[in-house]
């Protein structure tokens, strides 16, 4: 709770200097508009319905990018995990193709596939497929021998090694390239949509920006800031460390 | 013979030629023997079990249990490892439960694992996990994850290695009673010399450069064996001397190596 308290005094004071500095009329109000002035666009947003809208399109954009990627990526993973002769032939442009910054894709995406969701959907896997690959191949690779081992003892091979031992010995990786793919997308997702035809919080930024207005830019940086944290701390953080714990992995 | 190994020998293989841990050992184990193995650090003690479990290729000569050989791992061959060997995504009654998960009916399967962990003392801790148990409570699952297969033989690697000098004290008089109920056969390595003779009929001393057993010694004493029984301090001597020889030879040649360069 403490915490919770030092986290929205932070806050509070944060807001307090963005005020102070508006007050000051540095900045003419068009390029930066006061706390006050965002909050009411954040709120016509949503009372209109158009954030709404925007915001529903890139869920389903990042929905369908991100299963895409893990699915992808696991078998990638698995490939190059399992195959010795896979891993030494490609893993080394799995890590040029991860280093990429996903903005790079998006005019490749938008001649491939014109202005459409598609295009956005396709940069979002790229954004997250790599990434999810190369975390893989770490959890293939680093399931303990000594729990192979044992499993041998008690007569598991083959196949049945595979999924009784390999795939849950691997699990605290797989999460970890779990959350790092929801990141990367959720990167990916905004740098396709901004240069989209809509809808999408994206193309509503890039949009609003156009039209010069300032106040709902911001606020569009902050939906876009608070869904990537709340995210990443309310679902995949926490999932990861309680997969840790119970894996015996978390240093305490 | 119930457990025979023939001129069994064990070599690697690597850049700089052939590299050979033992050769020639011989050894025929009755069946409901507790067998010990001691040596010096390096003469080969895990690979010999890893080969008995069918976990390490054989080299030379041959393994034979009940007269079949041995080429891979099998059920009739359980092992506890000194390393920690449960699997972390399962509870204790379902790593107990692992190796006869497909090969019984669910409710005979499941009687057996409450009987084993009940023979561990460990019933109360059946949903918990790995990571909430003490070092010596995971060896206990694991020695009842080992017996709920049923082996014929049960393989220990030093499986109280990492154990306190209580705990292990107290866990040696569990696995006598173990023992004594299930009638297995069991090979047991250890580090300690009192460990070896305390639990053993029979403790087998290997030596090293080569590698090969130098003794082979009946432990014909009453159990319980208490520490200052005097029949067991003079065979804890015996060994010790047997023991000395071989790893003063190691020290001297490592020190004359260095020496050298
Ligand atoms: N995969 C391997 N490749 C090459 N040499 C190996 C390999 N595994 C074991 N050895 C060698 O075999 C020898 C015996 O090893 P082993 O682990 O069986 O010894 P040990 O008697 O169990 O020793 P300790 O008491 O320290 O556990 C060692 O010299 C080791 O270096
Ligand atoms: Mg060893």
């Amino acid at each position: 709770m403490k915490l919770a308290i030092k986290r929205t005094l932070f806050l509070v004071v944060v807001v307090g200097i963005w005020q102070l500095v508006v007050s000051m009329n540095i900045f003419p109000e068009v390029v930066l508009p006061g706390p006050v002035k965002v909050m009411q666009a954040l709120f016509d947003g949503f009372a209109s319905g158009s954030l709404l809208v925007a915001l529903g399109a890139s869920f389903k954009h990042l929905l369908i990018g991100l299963s895409l990627a893990l699915l992808f990526g696991t078998i990638l993973g698995v490939i190059l995990g399992k195959s010795r002769q896979a891993d030494e032939t490609a893993g080394m442009y799995l890590i040029a193709l991860q280093s990429i910054p996903s903005i790079v894709w998006v005019p490749l995406s938008l001649m491939l596939f014109g202005f459409t969701e598609f295009a956005v959907i396709f940069v979002v896997v790229l954004g997250g497929t790599f990434v999810m690959a190369l975390n893989v191949r770490s959890a293939i690779q680093n399931v303990p021998p000594q729990l192979v081992k044992a499993a041998r003892t008690m007569g598991t091979s083959g196949a049945e090694l595979f999924y009784r031992v390999e795939i849950p010995a691997s699990i605290p990786y797989y999460m970890t390239g779990v959350r790092l793919a929801w990141a990367f997308s959720w990167r990916a997702l905004m740098a396709g949509e901004l240069l989209s035809n809509g809808p999408g919080l994206g193309y509503s930024l890039q949009f609003a920006s156009d039209f010069a207005r300032m106040d709902q830019v911001i606020g569009i940086i902050i939906i876009i800031g608070t869904i990537g944290a709340v995210v990443d701390q309310l679902v995949f953080s926490k999932l990861e460390k309680n997969v840790l714990k119970r894996w015996g992995l978390l240093k305490s | 013979m119930f457990l025979e190994l023939k001129q069994v020998g064990k070599s690697y293989e690597d850049q700089q030629g052939r590299f050979e841990v033992f050769s020639d050992i011989d050894l025929s184990i009755e069946e409901n023997q507790f067998v010990s193995i001691l040596g010096p650090s390096g003469c080969g003690k895990s690979t010999l079990l890893s080969m008995i479990a069918g976990l390490e290729k054989i080299t030379d000569g041959t393994i034979l249990l009940e007269g079949e050989e041995i080429s891979k791992p099998g059920s009739d061959r359980g092992m506890v490892f000194q390393e920690p060997s449960l699997f972390p995504w399962l509870n204790v009654k379902n790593n107990v439960l692992y190796p006869i998960k497909k090969q019984l009916p669910k409710n005979e399967a499941e009687d057996r694992v409450k009987h084993f962990l009940k023979m561990v003392h460990l019933s109360k801790f059946t949903d918990h996990y790995t990571y909430e148990l003490s070092g010596g409570m995971q060896q206990r699952v694991a020695i009842a994850r080992a017996l709920s297969m049923d082996p014929k033989v049960l393989l220990m690697d030093e499986p109280f290695g990492a154990l306190d000098e209580q705990t292990r004290d107290l866990m040696q008089d569990e696995l006598t009673k173990i023992w004594q109920e299930t009638n297995k056969t069991i090979l047991f390595v250890t580090h300690s010399i009192h460990e070896a003779i305390k639990l053993s009929d029979r403790v087998i001393v290997m030596g090293i450069r080569p590698g090969r057993i130098i003794a082979d010694i009946n432990v014909d004493l009453p159990r319980p064996r208490k520490r200052n029984n005097p029949d067991v301090v003079e065979l804890e001597t015996q060994v010790m001397d047997l023991l000395k020889v071989e790893i003063d030879k190691v020290l001297k040649e490592e020190i004359d190596y260095e020496a050298s360069n």
